[in-house]
């Protein structure tokens, strides 16, 4: 009901939809004030019971009113109405129910609720046994969860960031107003984050006068004042959800959840918020009194009840009653019956209240022991002091049983909060969070004035903590009514009495937990569900635990709190993802051969970040190993190229590179000639092989070092540890040139013919042999040329600026292609290499050593190096150890496949008897038959043993012959033609 | 005559513009890597005061002059760019060329600080990181070097990622932009 | 989490890479296996002080020696394995 003349908000017609009804709200209208104005009470049904359920809270605590806004794949469930601000043209729907909000078939489970009650799945669902996958976990999943997901992409944008300040206010509050403004007069650069769209916080939701002037309007001055200063900056709709180490805290923005059309903004921001300082100002939450069916709709926090009313200018009721336990429960009677709205009862619990509400009728010392109705409040039953009951009709009921500080972001690193007997609550330890004070409601200052004391005080003490001349302003004059309760949790009686909303926990549930032993308040807390989920104890933690403490024997404080958990408010994977979706969640690396691949039909692979082109399909060729067989052929019989730039190179220079590199390398490097290249063998310190590559001597003091694409970057770091941490004796410089050189392979009999085409001076086998390498000129660009062979063929690598990289791979591909070659891709060269038994990653996986890849002997015992030590020991020489070999198929199965298992040709092929497994296989084109490398236990003693490769997975077994991994051209005579 | 042609890292990218925002490509010619060996640090310094004017930057920091700039790029190294390295700094220090490793982008206009805010973990607020501040940082999953010059944010990255790179910032371009719209 | 690098001062996590307790600064210098075995696979697990080596590979590239406190997550301080050596 809409109370003319009331309210803070615009009077201009907004049109939105609730459940398939059209319906009318107000600019500045919430999706729940708008529906309370309509005088729709029922907004949802609860988690497990699907009990009717009505709005709570004003706020981001709300338990109940959770709702899906947007439609189809825009549709995001378990929106709080409470915060939703409405738009025009809103959409919303009510959520667990079916098949209507009225009337919910679900809601049986309620009549049920005896056999549900705490730790009911603990006990229920245990037997048969064979009942759980078929039966008991689908009829779960289907009752289980609120709302619901569409299924399709989410197609909003979201977004992240980061932002940086010295002082950090949470919450715009009469505290957080007054902090921020004491910060930032003193000079610190000051970001004020709040929830609601307008600062103020509980200003806004009352009725009374700061300096004379209504407080609401006093909160607009002052967020002006803040607005106008340069070093502040305030972010409203913006929720602080985490603290964390270091002054690192996490934060939501609705940056256009409050719009039609958002028009490119994103929906939400995931800020992170570094600060030097920070004064939490996140006020109080209200808490309830449970009593008998306290969960009806129209039963709600009276501070929420006079907030809708001082704000939204919207009666809860035409005809309404309050009940608590202390003196701030009397201002809402006050309100509303100032307002004209007819309240039936102020009831205090206490016998000797006064009545601080005006002309109302007024219960001391009576408790509400039942509410009336299903789907929205009738009436209320009363118990007197003496005993005698009387029942009241009323539409809507507040109540308070006090309010308790919001000390979540003062748990999130670990610390528990302090119990304060004279307010009855928890209010946060000091120095829970290093660098945070907190100021106001949040610490139990629950008076306006002692707000703006404490919050200006804080404000001042965070700027002056980091060196700035710390600044108090004027303090204006407010509300000093002192805050006066006594405590009361639950009003006993028969029937089931609410505690936590969300998760449908009532006071038996907890008095059960403490029956069976789940006395510690975490076992309590899983045994019952209460406090989990979204909630994180924002409604009911401080009522459940005196409850427990009471059934218990034990006082509050010994009985403790559970842990609060970020975040505060929810946050969408969405945006905490914000940017990573598709392409998004890695960078992509391209090669400057990267757009005529693709123009070649090129399917890309990825090799890390890399984007690496498979093969190159011609006319004709239907599948990728008629493209594979192909290059591979073209590569043995005339000349390929390959894009090889994605391989790390790394530019070393100084007079100790030698040194340094017979350190990192196991082999020896300091002989290395100028204008020759080595292959070289990295070990990890634990004695296994971390990478391998070539390393090429440029001249007497640079050299350029090449890694496997896969550990460009570990090979970087590595050599950044080993020279730091080992070699600081040494003068050694290096940087990463990957970046820098676009280079590709030529191979095949006809390389040096192709080359000489291009090369501005000729090459001969004299002047460049095998493994040589030098600066050249190629097509007017200076290039370096190695004259190197991963294919086993007579081969170059030829590298050249990459500005001109798209050039020479278009040139290469041109000559090679009229030569009777051209381009190759990753299949071919997985298969050139494995016919020459070379090794990747695939064989070099982390587990195995030089001596199990055949290369000890290159582990040089004339200096130490990285892994020598750890690489000697007996386990890791152990002639039993898998060892690399080649494998060919002897039997009617001619199919090898990386990843099977070996073992001997009569075995069981159980893991007991497993003697090793295949790492690389392909169909060699060149020798007509697949080839496979191996590891095999003893393997270089076995060549010519037949073994049994058994792939359990795809069901294959294959007789195969042992050999040695060098399958083709074994003496490498093509290499050095 | 067959010769070689050049493409520039950000060829058929850039420029991207929004609202009053613009990321264009910079091509500053050369850029040459100087890493100053063991205890050489002023000797290279003195070098380059003597042939170009100017210094060898301290940690996080660029020194130039006119369109030459030397900008830290890490632990003893720095990158000259603008102009080539005409001093002889044999013995001194590790050159390396690095003209073709990396893109140059400018990003200027108001809130060119939002836009990195949504992409780089650093501190880039006008206090913390004045004209002249080159720091090395990551923007989104990318290392990346930021600078301060000329009125712009200068941002340099891998060649490879430069499709990556431009994209990432125009996203945040387009999102700040579009917030600006909202007043 | 930030963490304070020597050169490039306090910085976001995500630039720097982990890599484990500073003890594997203590490289043997003799063949002894024990020791190895000591170095390569032997951790103390603090609930407490403790120093580790973290990576600053998205900024300066330095190794940097951090001392925290792994109960309450207080970085102490940090410093370069290896001063700059250029000066």
């Amino acid at each position: 009901m809409r109370i003319e003349g009331k309210g803070r908000i615009g009077t201009a017609p907004v049109d939105y939809v609730f459940d398939g009804v059209r319906r009318r709200g107000r600019v500045g209208d919430t999706l729940a004030s708008a529906l309370m104005a309509d005088g729709e009470m029922l907004l949802g049904r609860s988690f497990k019971y699907h009990r009717p359920r009505g709005v709570v809270t004003a706020d981001s605590a709300e338990p109940n009113a959770l709702v899906t806004v947007g439609t189809g794949a825009r549709a995001e469930p378990n929106t709080r109405a409470t915060v939703q601000e409405l738009y025009p043209g809103l959409e919303a729907r009510s959520q667990n129910r079916w098949p209507s909000l009225g009337f919910d078939l679900m809601g049986v489970t309620d009549l049920a609720a005896p056999l549900l009650g705490a730790g009911f799945y603990y006990k229920t669902f245990m037997w048969p046994k064979s009942f759980w996958e078929k039966l008991y976990e689908p009829m779960i999943r289907r009752a289980a969860g609120l709302g619901a997901l569409f299924g399709a992409h989410n197609p909003d944008r979201y977004e992240k960031a980061y932002a940086f300040c010295d002082v950090l206010v949470i919450g715009g509050g009469p505290a957080g107003l007054m902090a921020a403004l004491a910060a930032g007069q003193s000079g610190a650069d000051v970001i004020l984050c709040d929830e609601g769209p307008r600062l103020g916080g509980r200003l806004l939701a009352e009725d009374e006068t700061i300096d004379g002037r209504d407080a609401a309007v006093w909160a607009q001055e002052t967020a002006e004042q803040l607005r106008a200063m340069d070093n502040v900056r305030v972010m409203t709709r913006t929720t602080v959800t985490g603290a964390f180490d270091q002054g690192t805290f996490a934060a939501l923005e609705r940056v256009a959840q409050h719009l039609a059309d958002p028009g490119g903004r994103p929906l939400e921001c995931f800020w992170r918020i570094a600060a030097k300082r920070s004064v939490l100002c996140a006020g109080a939450l209200e808490r309830h009194i449970a009593f008998r069916d306290n969960d009806r709709p129209g039963v709600m926090m009276a501070g929420a009840m006079r907030a809708y009313l001082n704000h939204w200018g919207v009666a809860a009721g035409q005809s309404v009653a309050v009940f608590g336990n202390n003196d701030d429960a009397h201002r809402t009677a006050r309100d509303m019956a100032a307002a004209g709205v007819h309240v039936a009862a102020l009831i205090d619990a206490r016998h000797d209240a006064q009545n601080l509400a005006g002309n109302v009728p007024f219960y001391p010392g009576f408790q509400v022991t039942r509410a009336h109705g299903r789907k929205r409040l009738e009436a209320i039953t009363l118990r007197a002091p003496d005993g005698g009951r009387e029942s009241i009709a009323v539409q809507a009921l507040g109540v308070s049983g006090g309010w308790n500080p919001a000390v979540h972001l003062t748990c999130h690193m670990n610390a528990r909060p302090v119990w304060r007997d004279d307010i009855a609550t928890f209010v946060p330890r000091d120095g829970a969070v290093p660098g945070m004070r907190v100021a106001g409601a949040a610490r139990g200052a629950f008076t306006t004035m002692t707000c703006l004391t404490d919050g200006a005080e804080a404000g001042r003490a965070a700027a002056q903590d980091i060196g700035f001349k710390g600044q108090s302003p004027d303090l204006p004059d407010a509300e000093d009514a002192p805050y006066r309760l006594r405590r009361l949790w639950a009003v006993e009686g028969k029937g089931r009495a609410w505690l936590d909303f969300q998760n449908d926990v009532t006071v038996k549930d907890v008095r059960q937990a403490a029956a069976e032993n789940y006395a510690s308040v975490e076992h309590m807390k899983r045994y019952t569900t209460q406090g989990m989920a979204t909630d994180q104890g924002k409604n009911s933690n401080v009522q459940a635990l005196a409850i427990l403490a009471d059934a218990t024997g034990r006082d509050i404080p010994e009985t403790g709190t559970t842990t609060f958990r970020p975040p505060y408010t929810p946050v969408a994977i969405a945006a905490m993802g914000a940017g990573a979706q598709g392409h998004g969640f890695a960078p992509q690396r391209f090669t400057t051969s990267h757009s005529a691949s693709v123009k070649m039909g090129a399917p890309m692979v990825e090799a890390g970040l890399w984007y690496r082109s498979s093969f190159f399909p011609r006319e004709g060729e239907r599948t990728w190993r008629q493209s594979c067989d192909r290059e591979v052929r073209m590569v043995r019989d005339a000349v390929g190229i390959c894009d090889v730039s994605t391989l790390g190179k790394i530019d070393l220079q100084g007079p100790d590179v030698g040194a340094f590199l017979d350190f990192v390398y196991a082999n020896r490097f300091s002989t290395l000639r100028p204008g020759r290249v080595r292959y070289g063998l990295m070990l990890r310190e634990d004695g296994h092989v971390m990478d391998d590559g070539t390393t090429a001597r440029l001249s007497e003091n640079q050299w350029v070092m090449t890694t496997t694409t896969a550990a460009a970057g570990e090979v970087m770091r590595h050599l950044d540890w080993v020279r730091q941490a080992f070699c600081a004796q040494m003068n050694v410089r290096f940087t990463s040139v990957t970046e820098a050189w676009a280079q590709f392979a030529i191979a095949g009999p006809k390389a040096r013919d192709l080359l000489n085409g291009m090369l501005d001076a000729p090459i001969d086998n004299a002047s460049f042999p095998y493994m040589a390498c030098g600066e050249v000129s190629v097509l007017g660009a200076a290039a370096r040329l190695f004259r190197i062979s991963f294919s086993g063929e007579h081969a170059y690598e030829i590298a050249v600026p990459a500005r001109y990289g798209a050039s020479l791979f278009e040139k290469l591909v041109e000559r090679a292609e009229a030569m009777g070659g051209g381009a190759y891709g990753m299949e071919a060269l997985n298969v050139l290499r494995i016919e020459k038994g070379h090794i990747t990653h695939a064989e070099i996986h982390g587990r195995t050593t030089a001596f199990d890849i055949g290369f000890g002997r290159m582990v040089s015992a004339q200096k130490d190096c990285i892994g020598k030590a750890m690489a000697a020991r007996p386990g890791l020489m152990d002639p039993e150890r898998a060892q690399l070999v080649g494998l060919r198929p002897i039997g009617a199965v001619k199919q090898l496949v990386a990843g099977a298992h070996l073992f001997a040709p009569e075995a069981k092929p159980v893991s007991a008897a497993d003697e090793g497994y295949i790492t690389s296989a392909c169909f060699s084109p060149t020798l007509g038959e697949t080839r496979a490398l191996a590891f095999l236990a003893n393997g270089r003693a076995r060549h010519g043993e037949t073994i049994k490769m058994v792939d359990h997975l795809r069901g294959l077994t294959a007789v195969c012959e042992v050999t040695d991994p060098v399958a083709f051209d074994p003496d490498g005579g093509r290499l050095r033609g | 005559m067959d010769r070689l042609t050049a493409v520039s890292p950000g060829a058929d990218l850039l420029p991207v513009r929004q609202g009053a925002l613009t990321l264009e490509e910079v091509l500053p010619g050369e850029i040459t890597s100087i890493a100053p060996f063991r205890g050489q640090r002023k000797a290279v310094t003195q070098a380059l005061l003597a042939a170009l004017g100017v210094g060898f930057p301290e940690a996080n920091c660029l020194t130039r002059k006119g369109e030459l700039r030397c900008v830290w790029m890490g632990r003893d190294l720095a990158f000259l760019m603008g102009a080539r390295l005409t001093a002889d700094l044999g013995g001194l220090a590790a050159v390396t060329d690095q003209s073709d490793g990396w893109i140059v982008l400018k990003l200027s206009g108001a809130g060119a600080e939002d836009v990195l805010a949504r992409l780089v973990p650093a501190d880039l607020r006008a206090a913390a990181f004045p004209e002249g501040a080159a720091i090395r940082t990551q923007l989104g999953h990318m290392n990346v070097s930021v600078a301060r010059t000329g009125g712009g944010l200068q941002i340099m990255g891998f060649r490879s990622m430069a499709r990556t790179l431009v994209q990432e910032i125009a996203d945040a371009m387009a999102s700040v932009a579009a917030r600006a719209g909202a007043g | 989490m930030r963490l304070p690098c020597p050169i490039c001062g306090t910085r976001d996590r995500r630039e720097f890479y982990y890599q484990g307790a500073a003890s594997m600064l203590e490289r043997p210098v003799s063949g002894e296996l024990d020791a190895w075995h000591a170095y390569v696979h032997v951790r103390d697990n603090p609930a407490g002080r403790t120093r580790d080596l973290w990576h600053h590979e998205a900024g300066c590239g330095a190794w940097v020696i951090v001392e925290r406190d792994t109960v309450t997550h207080e970085v102490f301080g940090a410093v370069l394995v290896e001063d700059a050596d250029a000066d």
